[in-house]
């Protein structure tokens, strides 16, 4: 791996997205539309939107981002660049962590403007500091970009790319404690809840949204979805391979 | 003399089908070799080979003297891959600047590589609104960068115009005389009078390999079609 290299790649992706002016507008829109739907659908319970608000806010960024760095990835598998330049001199982290770069450069603008308008335009209150609102966040999208590398590799068509986003984060949605309390799960459900990355995000939204501080607990959370971040990097890396049938 | 290219005894087995049994043949450097044969016989998996993306069963191949795949070789080898592969939502600069910053190749060699295959106009157009022929070269432009020893063209004539044709076989003889060892696929036989020694291949085995006139000559055909055909007649089945 080299730094030159990285960020050739990652200047690349970006040129990409620069000429995709429509993709850039759905990702930066389309977290915010949601969450302004969900706030008109909540607003005849009082109270509701603040306590489910913050939690999906960890979530929608993660979606979005897997989607969009899935079929990416996957378009340069079968365009044959892959193939091109797993024939030069590109080392195969370069590839991962240049998209790595690009998109999570997205993904702190996705973060940083889905959650002003959640806090500032739609009134969210969170009792804890906004910065940490946004960091959590970003890090849910990095989260979605790093996952969304890796799993593409497992993805030979459009089809199946597709079908991976229900697959890994529908049960991660249902079992990350926003539908139901993690501590009230049987066993079985808490130990595969405590081995899914977002879970640890809706954790550290809901300390962040009733604490004051941020606590050590939720830096811990933070923590855990980082080292996610990094291994599905390194899996991404490890399991791209220079020889295929 | 050592070849440019050795290979020895290669198998390759591809979704589960016995692709290339037992391959062997050699390219000699500073040539323009052609790799003829019918779709399907195997020319693309051996140039994959070649270029180290193929995995093998067995058998080996030796690039300029190393193991293909070898990381040494990875500045040394350009490779045009039969279907495009540049990024159609870029242009052609943008596609050349990146390889180039890959390939550790100089800034200037964007714009000499963009005139050799006559896209110096396009230079500044995104690919997506390119001409089939005009994307084909692109992605030639691309392997030309940071002047490479061994050039790995697979099918790169496929759909273009008769004039283009010449040009780009023009631009091959021309890499040739500077050294260069190119490698050419097609599967249009006529191709062969261009090129200075021909490899034949059916359904991954080498029906001759030498110049065009000892082919000729051991076939008693008078063009490569006519030998192919003789050969095809008189393998062993
Ligand atoms: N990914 C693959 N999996 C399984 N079989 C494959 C794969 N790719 C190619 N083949 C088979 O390998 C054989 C040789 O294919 P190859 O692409 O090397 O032929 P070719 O000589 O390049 O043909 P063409 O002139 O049509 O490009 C064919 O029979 C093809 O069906
Ligand atoms: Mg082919």
């Amino acid at each position: 791996m080299t730094p030159r290299r990285t960020m050739a790649t990652a200047r690349r992706v970006l040129a990409q997205l620069r000429h995709d002016k429509r993709t850039i507008a759905l990702m930066l829109v389309v977290p915010v539309v949601l969450i302004s739907l969900l706030k008109w659908v909540l607003d005849a319970t009082p109270g509701a939107f603040n306590s489910v608000g913050l939690s999906l806010l960890g979530i929608f960024p993660f979606v979005s981002m897997f989607l969009i760095t899935s079929v990416a990835t996957l378009r340069e598998r079968k365009s044959g660049t892959l193939e091109r330049l797993l024939a030069m001199p590109l080392g195969k982290a370069d590839l991962v962590f240049g998209y790595q770069i690009a998109f999570g450069t997205f993904a702190v603008l996705q973060a940083l403007i889905a959650t002003s308008v959640t806090v500032w335009g739609l009134g969210l209150k969170v009792i804890g500091p906004t910065w940490a609102v946004v960091l959590v966040a970003v890090v849910v999208a990095e989260l979605g970009t790093a996952m969304g590398l890796f799993i593409s590799a497992f993805a030979e068509t459009e089809f199946q790319a597709v079908q991976f986003m229900p697959a890994m984060v529908l049960p991660q949605f249902l079992l990350c404690g926003l539908l139901a309390d993690r501590q009230a799960m049987t066993t079985p459900l808490r130990w595969l809840s405590d081995v899914l990355p977002l879970s640890y995000a809706v954790d550290a939204m809901q300390r962040i949204s009733t604490q004051t501080y941020v606590s050590r607990a939720t830096w811990l959370d933070l923590g855990v979805v980082l080292a996610f971040v990094l291994s599905s990097l390194l899996l991404g890396a490890v399991t791209l391979r220079r020889r295929t049938d | 003399m050592m070849h440019t290219l050795d290979v020895q005894d290669l198998t390759v087995v591809r979704g589960g089908k016995l692709i290339l049994p037992g391959l062997t043949c050699t390219v000699q450097p500073g040539l323009v070799t052609g790799l003829l044969g019918p779709s399907g016989g195997g020319k693309t998996t051996l140039m994959r080979a070649i270029v180290g993306v193929q995995r093998i069963a067995s058998g080996s191949v030796s690039v300029l003297g190393l193991p293909a795949g070898a990381p040494e070789l990875r500045h040394r080898i350009g490779y045009v891959t039969q279907s495009p592969s540049v990024y159609e939502d870029l242009t052609l600069r943008e596609n050349l600047a990146y390889f180039a910053a890959v390939l550790d190749a100089p800034a200037a060699d964007v714009d000499r590589v963009a005139s050799e295959v006559d896209l110096a106009p396009l230079l500044d157009t995104v690919i997506r609104t390119f001409s089939g022929g005009e994307r084909a070269r692109a992605s030639l432009a691309t392997a030309l960068l940071g002047s490479p020893e061994l050039l790995v063209l697979d099918e790169p004539t496929v759909g273009l115009d008769p004039v283009l044709r010449r040009s780009l076989w023009v631009l091959f003889r021309d890499l040739a005389s500077r050294g260069v060892t190119v490698l050419v696929s097609s599967h249009v036989m006529d191709e062969a009078d261009r090129c200075d020694r021909l490899l034949l291949l059916r359904s991954g085995r080498i029906l001759a390999d030498g110049t065009r006139a000892e082919i000729l000559a051991a076939t008693g055909t008078s063009d490569i079609e006519s030998a192919f055909l003789a050969l095809v007649q008189e393998e062993p089945s």
